[in-house]
């Protein structure tokens, strides 16, 4: 367990950034790069990129399956607990034997990130913006921005909308429509109710509503039957993070188009690109890799599968690491 | 300043486009287009574009009037293209169990208490309340994402829709 002075992190260095400590890992940042190190090698990465990283890992709660900052950092969650690691997933740095991987509760390892986002993210600076809609992750330390860094996964308990459950998006409370998305209708549906089944018939405008989403790729839940859950998006620039499945996933483009390289999960070896536009639909097998590129924000469906039996029968060989096969 | 247009696709105006594999086969990436498969349908057909092991996504060509349809679980209907009104009826006595899986037909109509109307268009998701029936209607030919559990109208033609080579 961290202990609360490797959570909160060390004394500030020259540049104005703390420190932080997770077991054998140790974090530092100066005005350009993360230096990563653990007791069989080191990593620096620009910090812009890393940060934007941190923030998806933190926000999704580490997600599913395995959340690659690059080629050499990320972290693989136990759902529970989560393997923080150096190179696991890295052909050269396993067979060179230089890999490391430590495992955490969730909540140390979330608050450490979480106090490292709150250290490292600068006032300007929004991980979850596109490049051109925040300043600069750059520089020596010049305040914070918490609001920003702060923000989860917006989740539907059944369907956004309803009484009690997620509120639409509206000027008023805060969400204008992005830039990109100025063409979108904002029209809602006409619904006529029948005294006392207001919270049955419902509806609303899925698309406004990504429309003016204030952060891109984060997925978030919209509708929910069972464990099936809509987990819509809007992107634009690159996919921050490179996502290792451990269950299928699908994408449904609903708008414009993304580019997504799909690599070996476990060796990085290139397998596939996929071109999706809007009405294409494509499964993300249980056993790649994938990062995606937005030239245009555009809309994303995500659909997950949240059982949590899945991993498990996957791993075992119970499940198929394809949706179907014909 | 640029000016920017989000590209939707349409019943009538879609561009598709596809896997090019470096180390793979293509079929592990079930790739197709819920335009192109809704452009190719009857009227109301299920057809699946997307499966997670019990769960689905069907694109439904939407067209005339559908029959009437009693769902076990919350489904929840997407307009992608063009615009349906969706009513919604209470029966006046349970049509299926909770426990199944994937609406169910509903022979003529049924008897209960009309809950609502909506007016859906393009981009608008309505909730299809668990235990409740409801019956759609298209003038013009529309597409509808359905998130739902794959039941016994469900229609599985991988072969046929998706990527192959």
């Amino acid at each position: 367990m961290t202990t609360e002075q490797e959570t909160l992190g060390a004394e500030p260095n020259e540049f104005g950034y703390r420190p932080f400590t997770l077991g054998g890992f140790t974090f530092e940042r100066d005005e350009y790069f993360v230096h990563v190190e653990w007791p069989t090698g080191r990593h620096v990465a620009a910090i812009e990129p890393f940060l934007k990283a941190l923030m998806r890992d933190v926000a999704w709660n580490f997600f599913y399956g395995t959340v690659n900052f690059d080629s050499v950092i990320g972290t693989l969650n136990h759902y529970g607990n989560v393997d923080l690691f150096a190179g696991r997933f890295n052909e050269a740095y396993r067979q060179a034997e230089l890999d490391h991987s430590e495992n955490f509760e969730h909540d140390d390892i979330k608050g450490t990130f979480q106090a490292m986002l709150n250290d490292w993210v600068n006032e300007e600076f929004d991980p979850f913006a596109s490049p051109q809609e925040t300043g600069s992750a750059y520089g020596v330390k010049n305040g914070q921005n918490l609001s920003a860094v702060s923000r989860d996964r917006v989740t539907a308990i059944r369907m956004v909308g309803l009484p009690g459950d997620q509120p639409l998006r509206s000027d008023e409370s805060g969400y204008p429509v992005n830039r990109m998305f100025a063409d979108v209708g904002q029209g809602e549906p006409r619904v006529e109710v029948t005294p006392g089944y207001e919270a049955e018939v419902s509806s609303f405008n899925f698309f406004s509503y990504l429309s003016r989403s204030d952060v891109t790729w984060n997925p978030s839940v919209v509708s929910v039957c069972r464990d099936s859950l809509m987990c819509p998006t809007t992107e634009e620039f690159i996919l921050p993070i490179i996502h290792g499945n451990d269950r299928v996933e699908w994408f449904i483009q609903l708008s414009d188009e993304i580019v997504w390289e799909v690599e070996d999960r476990d060796t990085g070896r290139p397998r596939a690109k996929v071109v999706m536009k809007a009405g294409d639909c494509a499964a993300m097998p249980a056993d790649i890799r994938h990062q995606g590129y937005s030239p245009k924000r555009s809309m994303l469906l995500v659909w997950e599968n949240n059982s949590a039996e899945l991993p498990g029968m996957i791993a075992r060989g119970e499940a198929p690491t394809v949706p179907v096969k014909f | 300043m640029s000016e920017y247009t989000t590209v939707f696709g349409r019943l009538d105006n879609y561009n598709k486009g596809g896997v090019e594999i470096i180390n793979d086969d293509p079929k592990n990436y079930v790739f197709s287009n819920m335009f192109e498969v809704a452009s190719r349908a009857k009227p109301w057909q299920k057809i699946a574009v997307a499966k997670n092991q019990q769960y689905v996504l069907e694109a439904i060509r939407a067209e005339g009037t559908s029959e009437w349809r009693v769902t076990p679980h919350d489904e929840f209907a997407l307009v992608v293209d063009g615009d349906v009104v969706i009513e919604l009826l209470d029966p006046a006595t349970p049509l299926v169990e909770s426990t199944e899986s994937g609406s169910r037909a509903v022979v003529g109509q049924p008897e209960g208490t009309p809950m609502g109307t909506v007016y859906a268009g393009h981009g608008h998701m309505t909730l299809l309340p668990a235990g409740r029936c409801y019956r759609m209607s298209a003038e013009k030919p529309s597409v509808v994402l359905l998130q739902t559990i794959q039941g016994p109208d469900t229609i599985e033609r991988w072969a046929d829709i998706c990527q192959k080579f």
